[in-house]
């Protein structure tokens, strides 16, 4: 399917709300790839970083079925070496915010099998609570 | 019997460490012309060449033969120290056995030591035959000629009036300014580019020394540099000047050639000039071709037949990475509800500032950039619509578009080639003139006299034209400061018993250098114009073509040498 890209997306509301959420001008990016050429857990990540910030550029709201959002461990690594000092993980964090919002991870607590429940840091749980509190 | 004296330099260890450069001089001293060899740690240095100097008085010297580094390093260097012991410059000759003997000989000592041998013989051969030569002396017309009056033009004939000497400058068309008149305004100085052209062409035509000649072209060309007699279609009489500065710019890229972009078939599709001419009128001037309606989604398509060696041109036009910027920015401001798309294969935008300006359109004015070529450009309902690609993200991409402007090639003047031809000045394959050397000579053409200034030359903006053309006037500046030319003597000259007058050479000269004499009927030499370039000799069927101490006895000689004859 082609990307249809016109004004009503690419300055549309899913960008303001990336961009308001996260503090980060989405066009400041260019694009240079040092951000995915660096994260720690790229070989985990569907979508390199770098093509995530693309596509919330594109205000294709479909990133947020990435698994790079959640994959992503804010270990401020791209922040530090970005040329155009965009806060990536924070742009990741909007994304996370704004698809527990939507509802699209919800956290179903009688589907965990119990042993993991127990191994499970408790932050996780409370953390996948946020689904609520919309 | 010659009296040849043959000085072997050691080059420090780049010659001596490799070459067995006492054997040299001991071979070589053993030639029947040969009445001194030695050697030398550095021949160049104040003591070698003064060694040289006394040999020349010492030995009774008549020819020179400098084993050593290219003579390109020092040949001149040579001839001016045996000029200075009395003996003609050109009985004086440089043996390679540096760049093309030790150097790239160095694992095979011995046999670089032979090869050195016969590279010094091959020289004290020639020597033997070479004639004591005077140079020419040329006397230079002081006024020169601006052929284009584009910026290029006018900074060239400024710079040059501006020195005290005459300029005409003949203009196609009949104003001034060249296409700079026709943009909105220049990147990074916005609003400052009218107001600067508009003051550059009236102090050409004010200016006491210039003598503007609009709506004329130039149509024949004679002489030679220092003397050209030029045909101007203005003027009944020729105009004698004594240098010429190619500056006509460039011409558009017809629409027509972008098919698949439906240039020159869908109203909304315009190329950057004439989006350059909207918005000089402001928003007001926005209104689409179509309909007159603002746009509101504008697609800017880079490289739109530049970079494209199959079905446009294959060169980068240079400019309209930035030109683009500028112009979705200023989109931006006329119409801030808008939104500009640009597409692009890569940004080049090398230039003091330039890619600070190109990051400013991204984060200030929120230009969307898609790296990926457009492939086709089609009507939509009521806008174009544009299918395109995001290799960044992978997607291929479609907007539908109020407006699309084409980022075309600058295309050399359409009578660039023409002009060559009467200029006996090279152009390139795409017709833009050729420099004499990509990198040492940028501004002069490979002709002597013609001088190249702004984008004739090769795409290039308005900075890079105005510091072409202010190098090309002091090129014309610093020929001027001269009384007279000199010239080397190592022309082509005609033997008159064997010549028939078939005109063999004269088809076969590149640079217009020989005719046929209307009375005495025979070949003659322009001794200012011939570059020494053998084709005539080769040409010949009389053998009554040669150049002055390249002649075939001596080409022959050498070459049996090293044949071992
Ligand atoms: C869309 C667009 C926008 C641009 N915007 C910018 C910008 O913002 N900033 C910038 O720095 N650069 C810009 N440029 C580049 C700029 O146009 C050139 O750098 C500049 O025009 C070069 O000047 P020139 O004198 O070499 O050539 P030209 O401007 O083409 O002038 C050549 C002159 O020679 C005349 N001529 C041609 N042939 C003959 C002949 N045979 N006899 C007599 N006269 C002849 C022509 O009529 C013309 O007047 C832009 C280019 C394009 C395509
Ligand atoms: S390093 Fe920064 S500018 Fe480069 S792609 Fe990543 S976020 Fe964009
Ligand atoms: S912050 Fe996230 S995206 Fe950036 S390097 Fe670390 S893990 Fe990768
Ligand atoms: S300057 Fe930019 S747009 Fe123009 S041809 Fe070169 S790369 Fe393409
Ligand atoms: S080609 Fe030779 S013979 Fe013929 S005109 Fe020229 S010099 Fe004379
Ligand atoms: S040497 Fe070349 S330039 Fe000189 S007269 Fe002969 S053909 Fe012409």
């Amino acid at each position: 399917m082609r990307v249809q890209i016109s004004i009503d997306k690419v300055r549309g509301p899913f960008v303001r709300q990336v961009e308001e959420i996260s503090g980060q001008g989405l066009l400041d990016c260019n694009q240079c790839g040092k951000c995915s050429a660096g994260c720690p857990v790229v070989a985990a990540m569907d979508l390199l970083p770098s093509q995530v910030i693309r596509m919330a550029q594109l205000g294709m709201e479909e990133v947020l079925e990435s698994n790079t959002i959640w994959i992503c461990a804010s270990c401020l690594t791209c922040v530090t070496r970005c040329p155009k000092g965009v806060d990536l993980p924070r742009l990741m964090e909007a994304l996370r915010q704004i698809s527990l919002r939507q509802g699209v991870a919800e956290l179903d607590l009688g589907a965990l099998p119990p042993e993991l429940t127990k191994e499970v840091p408790q932050l996780a749980i409370v953390g996948g609570f946020r689904k609520y509190i919309k | 019997m010659s009296r040849i004296g043959v000085f072997i330099c050691h080059c420090g260890i780049n010659i001596a460490g490799t070459v067995d450069v006492e054997r040299v001089a001991e071979e070589i001293g053993q030639h029947p012309q040969v009445a001194y060899a030695t050697t030398y740690s550095y021949m160049c240095s104040d003591p070698g060449q003064q060694l040289v100097r006394e040999s020349i008085a010492e030995y009774d010297l008549d020819g020179v033969v400098v084993a050593a580094c290219s003579p390109a390093m020092h040949e001149a260097t040579f001839r001016r120290a045996v000029a200075a012991a009395g003996l003609n410059p050109y009985r004086c000759e440089i043996a390679n056995i540096r760049e093309q003997c030790s150097w790239v000989h160095e694992h095979e000592p011995g046999r670089a030591t032979q090869k050195a041998v016969e590279t010094t013989r091959t020289c004290v051969e020639k020597v033997a035959w070479d004639e004591a030569l005077e140079p020419f002396h040329l006397s230079v017309i002081k006024r020169a000629l601006v052929i284009g009056g584009g910026i290029a033009g006018m900074q060239a004939a400024l710079d040059v009036a501006n020195a005290g000497f005459p300029v005409v400058l003949v203009e196609r068309e009949g104003r001034l300014g060249g296409k700079m008149a026709a943009l909105s305004g220049t990147y990074l100085n916005f609003s400052a580019a009218p107001g600067l052209l508009e003051r550059k062409v009236e102090q050409v035509l004010d200016h006491p020394h210039i003598e503007v000649l609009a709506g004329a072209q130039v149509t024949e060309v004679e002489g030679y540099v220092g003397n050209f007699a030029v045909r101007v279609s203005a003027l009944a009489d020729p105009l004698e000047v004594g240098a010429i500065v190619v500056a006509t710019g460039w011409d558009p890229y017809p629409l027509s050639r972008l098919p698949e972009y439906g240039g020159s078939e869908l109203a909304d599709v315009v190329d950057g000039l004439t989006f350059e001419g909207m918005l000089q009128e402001g928003r007001a001037g926005l209104g689409r071709p179509s309909d007159g309606r603002t746009p509101r989604e504008v697609v800017f398509i880079q490289c739109a037949g530049s970079r494209d060696p199959e079905r446009g041109v294959p060169y980068c036009s240079k400019v309209c990475c930035m030109v683009v910027a500028k112009q979705a920015i200023m989109f931006k401001e006329y119409v801030p509800e808008g939104q500009a798309y640009v597409f692009y294969i890569d940004i080049r935008s090398a230039g003091k500032g330039y890619d600070e300006y190109v990051q400013r359109a991204m984060e200030d004015h929120d230009i969307l950039y898609l790296r990926g070529k457009v492939s086709k450009v089609f009507r939509g309902r009521d806008q174009v619509i544009v299918w395109g690609v995001d290799t960044l993200s992978g997607q291929p991409v479609e907007v539908a578009a109020d407006l699309v402007v084409l980022a075309t090639p600058m295309l050399p003047s359409r009578q660039a080639v023409t002009l060559g031809q009467t200029l006996r000045a090279a152009v390139d394959q795409s017709g833009f003139f050729s420099e004499a050397h990509p990198k040492l000579r940028p501004v002069e053409s490979l002709t002597a006299g013609v001088f190249l200034a702004g984008v004739a030359q090769g795409p290039k903006d308005i900075p890079e034209t105005v510091s072409q053309a202010s190098g090309a006037a002091a090129k014309v500046l610093q020929m001027f400061s001269q009384e007279v030319l000199i010239q080397e003597p190592t022309v082509a000259c005609v033997i008159e018993q064997f010549c028939s007058a078939c005109g063999a050479c004269v088809e076969a000269c590149p640079y217009g250098a020989r005719a046929i004499h209307p009375l005495w009927h025979i070949a003659t030499v322009n001794a200012a114009l011939c570059q020494s370039c053998g084709a005539c000799v080769t040409a010949c069927p009389n053998k009554a073509c040669q150049i002055h101490n390249w002649t075939p006895k001596q080409i022959l000689t050498m070459a049996d040498v090293l044949v071992g004859v």
